[in-house]
């Protein structure tokens, strides 16, 4: 594992005008504790090692970067690989970070664990990383996500976590994600909170990122490898942005490769039922953090949309605000159904189910070629499985594998 | 950056205050809850009660620091179509017909979402006398810090259980009007007891503050009220008046400002350690 604080944030907690610390005084000792103890950890060989050690022997690492042939057919652009984030134990991108944040916590003597989770990969990964170095875990979980990922909570009580559903606010992850902050803000002496994003107060952000840099700097050395060069587009959805981050993060100072991230576009944008901050939110305040937010005129939070719950977020990553402004990565947006249309098509083509999630990138890759827009080699993240997705989307009618590799 | 200001209505009414030896009384209020007209009612009757400075709460989406009481009685307003300038309307109203200090208290982005300029002026302009922003703690955004500690509102600042004592100094140095306590480690929300180390961590932030301390978070009761006012320069009460509220409308929520009230009254005069009351 590499740590990236060459730019100072580790310092000012900003990324350019973004990041920061919005939060209550209560957690000010708590987060000056993590700091600390997050920058002595990455100095520490043995730190270091041991997450390296688990990456590779528990989680899997490194994950495939895969070449999609019929997918490159369909999409009228080639090549194009998949860093298969899929393949990770627990079958996300997510376990990268709870791995690596369990492992501070243990360091930092915290013996409970809190997490929001939307999707619920992120909970799923909590509460194995909390299995893996026994640790007591609750996660917080919207009572609309509880719903649509049924299995997701199965699978974290097995683990045994505790699953807390929140029926406040729109019952999603932004309200889930309230939730843990106030069991933080009292329980902080005991508590170490996962957060599942590059999202929240800082040192958050960075440490999230850090800890999922991994897949860039996997997926680089691979295309390096395969191909002699670097891709010339990177692609990653985006909710709160921990996959798109840890895979733009490797190819941030490689100025020839175009990096795009994909947000939620729900039923369209300007419809009031989306979940794309960078495409039409400003500034604002959520969560612990300055950055692109859906809000209303009155700077209440706007409730987000997306058939994806793991983007059903209003919020996003600070440092992915400060690479929309300085043009560094550009921001598209799918809406829930070409999302769908790419998760129900991908299967027949290559034999790989894709988290809904993940299925915007795939459907914005897919409308981009088919217009001649794209330039290749193309790196997709593959941030998840889809498996969580099934009875949802077989629930939305449409037969299964509609119009997939025909 | 406090010394260059006149004083304004908090510290005159907490001078008042500490020259007749009594204990303040704060009142917290979710403005728009149930509904505007409520809350026009509500703060009248409790500057009549003798409430000594109104915090007044804009009401947020997203209210991360607050219980259940207050997350209900913020969205409650919002859904009664409760919006920033609405509540300022109501606070230029009560401003016609009471002098009682008021502070508005809001999370930070309906005030960013103004733009920090605008909200200040527009908040003084309706007769705020200070403002307490939930998540802005000390050294998060100076620029910003800096745009409302210089503006005309009293920039109130919060120390909680878990501050360290070298930053309890700092916050209660930079802030304005008063310094206010959160009493326990956690979110509003009214509670049966109080917690036995209060006093003494009360004493400890009075011993370096030169501003009067006013205490909140789980404070529900006329028992609580006086415990805190033998130790603090004020009380702060929020969600058992928003719960009195709901069971008792605003008749039952002035009964209860009514009895803490009069239970502050009861206590003798909270003399700041280590300082000399000349």
């Amino acid at each position: 594992m590499q740590t990236g604080t060459a730019n100072g944030t580790a310092e000012t907690g900003r990324f350019g005008r973004f990041g920061g610390r919005y939060v209550p005084e209560t957690l000010i000792p708590a987060l000056d504790e993590l700091a600390e103890a997050y920058a002595q950890a990455s100095r520490d060989p043995g730190f270091l090692a041991e997450v390296d050690r688990l990456a590779a022997d528990y989680v899997g690492r490194p994950t495939p970067l895969y070449r999609a042939r019929r997918f490159e057919a369909r999409a009228q652009v080639a090549p194009v690989y998949l860093k298969r984030e899929d393949l990770n134990h627990t079958g996300a991108h997510k376990i990268n970070n709870t791995v690596g944040q369990a492992l501070l916590a243990k360091r930092m003597g915290k013996p409970r664990i809190i997490a929001e989770t939307g999707a619920g990969q992120h909970g799923v990964a909590t509460a194995t990383a909390c299995a893996l170095f026994d640790l007591e875990c609750v996660v917080y979980m919207g009572t609309e996500d509880v719903v649509r990922q049924s299995l997701n909570v199965y699978r974290m009580e097995l683990l045994g976590a505790e699953v807390r559903p929140v029926d406040s606010g729109t019952r999603t992850l932004k309200d889930a994600t309230n939730e843990a902050l106030r069991d933080w803000v009292t329980n902080v002496g005991d508590t170490h909170y996962i957060i599942g994003s590059v999202v929240g107060p800082h040192p958050f952000p960075l440490i999230v990122r850090d800890f999922q840099a991994v897949i860039g700097r996997e997926a680089r050395r691979q295309i390096l490898e395969v191909e002699g060069r670097l891709p010339a587009t990177v692609v990653a959805c985006v909710g709160g942005g921990s996959n798109a981050m840890g895979m733009f993060h490797a190819f941030a100072a490689d100025e020839g490769v175009a990096l795009v991230g994909v947000e939620a576009a729900g039923e369209g944008l300007g419809t009031g039922r989306s979940s794309a901050p960078l495409s039409e939110g400003r500034p604002g305040v959520l969560h612990g953090s300055l950055s692109y937010l859906l809000q209303d005129a009155d700077g209440q939070v706007a409730p987000a949309h997306s058939i994806a719950a793991g983007l059903d977020y209003p919020g996003v990553g600070p440092e992915h605000s400060h690479m929309h402004d300085t043009g560094r990565a550009r921001y598209a947006s799918v809406g829930d159904g070409a999302a769908q249309a790419a998760f129900r098509e991908l299967p027949g083509l290559e034999g790989i189910i894709p988290a809904l999630e993940t299925a915007h990138a795939l459907a914005w890759v897919a409308e981009a070629g088919g217009r001649g827009e794209i330039e290749a080699p193309v790196a997709i993240c593959l941030s998840g499985r889809g498996d969580k997705d099934v009875v949802h989307v077989a629930g939305l009618g449409g037969g299964a594998a509609a119009g997939a590799g025909a | 950056m406090t010394g260059a200001r006149p004083p304004g209505r908090i510290a005159e009414r907490f001078a008042g205050l500490a020259a007749e030896g009594r204990a303040g009384f704060v009142p917290y209020v979710t403005a728009g809850y149930p509904t505007l007209d409520h809350t026009r009612e509500l703060v009248a009757g409790l500057a009549e009660a003798g409430a000594d400075v109104i915090e007044l709460g804009i009401p947020f989406s997203d209210p991360m620091a607050d219980g259940p009481t207050i997350q209900r009685s913020s969205q409650g307003a919002l859904d009664a179509g409760t919006t920033v300038g609405g509540v300022f309307e109501v606070l230029a109203e009560l401003r016609g017909r009471s002098e009682v200090p008021v502070v508005v208290f809001s999370y930070l982005n309906p005030i960013h979402s103004r733009g920090v300029g605008n909200f200040v002026r527009e908040a003084a302009d309706a007769g705020a006398d200070g403002i307490l922003p939930t998540d802005l703690p000390l050294g998060a955004d100076p620029d910003l810090e800096a745009l409302l500690s210089d503006s005309p509102l009293d920039l109130v600042r919060l120390i909680a259980p878990t501050t360290r004592p070298d930053r309890v100094r700092g916050i209660a140095h930079a802030s304005q009007g008063f310094v206010y306590y959160i009493a326990r480690t956690g979110v509003t929300g009214a509670r049966r007891e109080l917690r036995s180390e209060l006093a003494r961590e009360v004493a400890a932030v009075r011993a370096v503050s030169p501003l009067p301390v006013a205490v909140g978070f789980g404070v529900s009761t006329p028992g609580h009220a006086r415990a805190v006012g033998a130790a603090a320069d004020a009380a702060v009460v929020g969600s058992a008046l928003v719960d009195a509220l709901d069971n008792g409308g605003v008749s039952g929520a002035l009964d209860l400002a009514r009895a803490l009230r009069t239970a502050l009254d009861e206590v003798g005069p909270a003399v700041p350690p280590g300082t000399d009351p000349a």
